[in-house]
């Protein structure tokens, strides 16, 4: 087990009388990538600003191995930021950008506990050179060191913004959507990128993004996020596999929920049927919530199928077809490499282990019917915009 | 955190105070009182007598103010609409006579507009004074026509006696131009003309051209376009070209002195007189500055409606 | 062909704005004292200039507000501008409003208005002083004093600060946000970050406010003439004070040096700025 470098304990934030974030408990360890995955305004920004000092918590302390950092300024913290639309200085070309930070001299180690007056260390230019052109190679962008910022496509810009945190030697690197403003090509690069870079230095990464793919892809640890409060925290397979709730279903990949009755352990009943599956534990009659993965459900002829419904939507989307099918009134979403006509009846087949069980919780019957399907969609889209302004507004409560 | 950068505006806070709000409410006092320091209204009642003097400088203000929108509006389109590099050169050309003290300016044209200053020598060499003697002495044979004639006629009918002037000067050799009217709108003109072009050049340059060619691609025509969509979007930018023109040219006072030659008594001149002048009385002018202030927060508040106001200030 | 009358347009309103400078230049250059009869090439009036004591105290008064009230309206009011943008919205609003108010009020409202507070406290600081001065005889305070070079500085820099806030204010708003974050996570304090990414940020902003403030102040007239009382006087208010006499052709001299002063300051701020977006475009070509 690796050693826990962060803690959060009960911290809170409040801007006026909103509650954004609301009794936050976290640790997180050396040299893990961690993500905290969230809608728009779910408090992830501000849990990175804590991090980061930026923003003081309202309540609760802010631990650094083990030290609380409640009160130290950001240029006093052992932590780097990549920000959100990279917050390149303008006026600095890239050398000038990476070198800005060991070019302020800085407090010797040693010396700080002895009191305010402290003596002031700079770095040789020499040392600053050789070390902003070894983190330019981490990087990849050798021999860019003199253009100027403007000059520089996105995923550049990104990869100075990276650079400029990590010449520092920082033991945290936070991440804010770094890659939001890039094009999906270049994030899925960029994602590999990440991922490798964490790996070569061997430090803490704390990623922010509201795209659960990424968190997917690149994390140790999903922390996932809503209303200001966490709403699981794991790897990222556990989270995917046994959501907690229906809002952590629905945000990571797509789901079906449905309400249902536990009968006792191993059996749930929905849809006025009784279904095996791997969940106990429950109370004896629990209302719960059933999650059923689009790509787990087997379509059947008709006369073969446990559920009967009628399809009453098709898209391709490339590796699959998405097929909503009726049941009931209910609309599922089933994910087949078959295509099913409009109007079809068709049966599905569920095995024991295609179900899942949660409790129920605030989110129940806010998720998981796809009878408005194209709305869902358009939501997904959107999300980078709502984002931004999101971002805005976090800001102005600041102020 | 950013809360603590907030405490810089205190110091400016502390000025604002002392030299902004006190001053004001130290006139509102004078003109809220006596010489003696008792309460009183009669500084505004006693204003009446001065009605000439708003009359005369609403008057002039807004033809003024007409004059340049007339000409700084084409201007400021023209030159929205031609390259950066003429554009910048333009800008230049339009705020430098500005670096010169405005009293420098307006004694640039005294001394054009006197009797026999340039201008009138200039007339009289190309002719135009014998051709306005002429037209004077051919206006003034016409309306003797007339009054022998149509009004003779008319006065007869319904007994009145209204006769045309035949007496313009048909010997003059030189144009009466300093110390008029015109002189004093022609000042104001010359002097606020780049306050107008300006606010309406930067709402006419950051026009997005993508909605004249919107409009095109409906169908509109140029005038269409203009009226319909050039113009209604750079309101904001004439509205404060107005404001910026218009506050200025109502409270004037060293151009109605000098161009007017003391003739021509506006608002400014009439401050300054209660305050240091002939006239000194602190009081009723402490109340004319307050009518004056009252006129610039009516114009504020007409600009601010149509918003923008506090971006276009920037311009100058 | 249209752009051919639109030239000629600008020709016209530029020949308008120009003619009665470019005639006052040249009369600066006439042997004879008149403004309309032309006498012959001379530089009489160019010795006459720096001869007079009073056209050159009145330059040097000028000048010298002019450019205090810059710089001190220019520090003052980019501080107030960052003071503003940290402000609530709230808070913001109503105090921008106020701070508005010299920049947009009548200047002869501006004018007497502070006349009317400088001559207030006058009178107290009379009363004070005469009391003061009563109880002990350490120190005398001068019971009397007068407006000056002290009050037309305070007038001056009073209308200046708005200006210079009004055009460093939207810099600010450019600006990304995180800047200074990003600026203090590299190890700054807060005030390395101003000085290393705000200043040369809103940089643009400051100079063109203080030239602005630069600008306003030399134009002045009308407050420094209700302000600066009778021991000092700026060019514009013995020009004023002569127009009611006559007037010497120096003040035509004085207007040239002023100009072409200008012109050749304008001239160098353009070749550089022009240069520097030449190079711009260059690196963006490549």
């Amino acid at each position: 087990m690796s050693k826990e470098l962060i803690r959060l304990v009960n911290c809170s934030m409040a801007f006026d009388d909103e509650l954004v974030l609301d009794n936050i408990n976290l640790y997180i360890n050396d040299s893990e990538f961690l993500t905290l995955l969230g809608p728009s305004g779910c408090g992830k920004t501000t849990t990175l600003r804590i991090i980061g000092g930026f923003t003081t918590p309202t309540a609760g302390e802010v631990l650094f191995d083990g030290v609380r950092i409640n009160d130290v300024p950001p240029h006093l913290r052992q932590v780097n930021t990549v920000f959100q639309r990279y917050a390149l200085f303008p006026h600095l070309n890239v050398f000038d950008n990476v070198a800005f930070g060991l070019r302020i001299p800085k407090a010797e180690e040693s010396g700080e506990t002895k009191g305010r007056k402290k003596k002031k260390v700079k770095i040789p230019e020499s040392e600053i050179k050789e070390r902003v052109m070894e983190m330019l190679e981490v990087v990849s962008l050798k021999g860019f060191e003199h253009r100027h910022i403007t000059e520089l496509s996105g995923g550049q810009q990104q990869r100075v913004a990276i650079a400029r945190a990590l010449v520092n030697r920082p033991k945290v690197l936070l991440l804010d959507e770094p890659l939001g403003a890039l094009d999906l090509r270049l994030r899925k690069d960029m994602q590999n990128e990440l991922k490798r870079i964490q790996q070569q230095m061997g430090i803490t990464f704390i990623y922010v993004t509201h795209d659960q793919e990424e968190a997917l892809a690149m994390s140790d640890t999903i922390v996932v996020m809503d209303q200001g409060k966490i709403q699981q925290i794991g790897r990222p397979e556990d989270i995917y596999n046994e959501p907690k709730n229906a809002f952590v279903a629905d945000f990571i990949g797509e789901s079906n929920i449905l309400d249902g009755i536990m009968h006792e352990d191993y059996v749930v009943e929905f849809f006025n049927r009784k279904f095996r599956c791997l969940d106990k534990g429950f109370a004896p009659m629990e209302p719960v919530d059933v999650v059923i993965r689009p790509e787990d459900i087997d379509i059947v002829p008709e006369d073969e199928g446990q559920l009967k419904g009628t399809v009453t939507a098709v898209t391709f989307k490339g590796v699959h077809y998405d097929t909503i099918v009726d049941f009931k009134g209910f609309k599922w979403l089933i994910q087949t490499t078959e295509f099913h006509p409009v109007g079809q009846t068709i049966g599905i087949v569920l095995n024991p282990d295609d179900i899942h069980i949660m409790h129920k919780s605030q989110y129940s019957g806010m998720f998981g019917d796809y009878s408005s399907y194209s709305e869902e969609y358009d939501e997904m889209d959107d999300v980078t915009l709502l984002d931004e302004e999101d971002d805005e507004e976090d800001r102005d409560h600041e102020e | 955190m950013r809360n603590k950068r907030a405490l810089f505006v205190i110091p400016y806070v502390g000025w604002m105070t002392l030299f902004v709000v006190a001053p004001i409410i130290i006139v509102v006092i004078y003109a809220l009182t006596t010489a003696g320091g008792e309460f009183t209204l009669s500084n505004f009642a006693r204003m009446g007598t001065y009605t000439s003097v708003f009359v005369r400088s609403f008057e002039l203000a807004i033809i003024a103010t007409l004059i340049c929108l007339l000409i700084g509006y084409p201007l400021a389109y023209v030159m929205a609409k031609e390259g950066p590099r003429f554009q910048r050169i333009a800008m230049v050309l339009i705020m430098l006579p500005m670096w010169m003290n405005f009293l420098l300016r307006t004694y640039a044209w005294m001394s054009l507009l006197e009797n026999n200053g340039l201008l009138n020598q200039a007339f009289s060499a190309l002719g135009i004074i014998d051709l306005g003697n002429a037209i004077n002495g051919a206006l003034n044979s016409f309306c003797a026509w007339l009054n022998n004639g149509l009004l003779e006629w008319i006065n007869g009918l319904f007994g009145s006696d209204f006769l045309l002037n035949t007496a313009r000067p048909t010997d003059q050799t030189f144009f009466r131009m300093l110390f008029t009217q015109g002189a004093v709108v022609l000042g104001m003109v010359y002097n606020y003309l780049p306050f107008m072009v300006l606010p309406i050049y930067s709402v006419l340059v950051k026009m997005d051209n993508s909605l004249v060619e919107a409009a095109r691609d409906l169908g509109a025509n140029t005038t269409y376009v203009f009226r319909k969509v050039i113009f209604p979007l750079s309101l904001p930018g004439v509205l404060s070209g107005v404001t910026m023109v218009f506050v200025p040219a109502v409270s004037t006072f060293a151009i109605s002195k000098m161009l007017g030659g003391g003739t021509q008594l506006m608002l400014g001149d009439l401050i300054e007189m209660l305050f240091m002048g002939s006239a000194y009385n602190p009081n009723l002018g402490a109340a004319v500055s307050i009518v004056m202030m009252l006129i610039v927060v009516v114009c504020m508040w007409v600009m601010n409606r149509f918003g923008e106001g506090e971006e276009q200030a920037v311009m100058l | 062909m249209k752009k051919v009358s639109n030239r000629l347009f600008m020709g016209l309103v530029f020949l308008f704005l120009y003619a009665p400078i470019v005639i006052l230049i040249i009369f600066s250059f006439n042997a004879g004292n008149s403004n309309t009869i032309w006498k012959g090439f001379s530089l009489h009036w160019y010795q006459e200039l720096f001869k007079s004591r009073i056209i050159m105290n009145s330059v040097y008064t000028t000048l010298l507000v002019s450019l205090l009230s810059t710089v001190i309206s220019t520090i003052a009011g980019t501080f107030a501008a960052v003071g503003f943008y940290n402000l609530r919205r709230r808070v913001r609003e109503p105090l921008m409003t106020v701070s508005n108010i010299p920049m947009m009020n009548a200047d002869i409202v501006t004018a007497v208005s502070l006349c009317l507070l400088f001559v207030a406290f006058f009178n107290g600081w009379e009363s004070f002083a005469n009391w003061f001065n009563e109880v002990q005889s350490v120190f005398y305070l001068t019971p009397r004093i007068y407006l000056g070079f002290g009050t037309l500085l305070i007038a001056h820099t009073t209308f200046n600060i708005p200006h210079v806030i009004l055009s460093v204010m939207p810099k600010l708003r450019q600006m990304d946000r995180n800047l200074v974050d990003a600026a203090q996570d590299l190890g700054c304090t807060w005030f390395q970050a101003f000085i290393k990414v705000v200043v040369p940020e809103i940089k643009p902003g400051i100079v063109s406010g203080a030239l602005i403030a630069f600008t306003m102040s030399v134009d002045d007239f009308v407050i420094s003439y209700f302000t600066a009382g009778t021991t000092s006087s700026t060019l514009a208010m013995t020009i004023y004070s002569m127009t009611k006499k006559r007037v010497t052709p120096s003040i035509n001299a004085v207007s040239t040096l002023l100009f072409v002063t200008v012109l050749v300051l304008l001239v160098i701020i353009n070749i550089r700025e022009e240069r520097h977006i030449r190079v711009q475009e260059a690196r963006l070509k490549k």
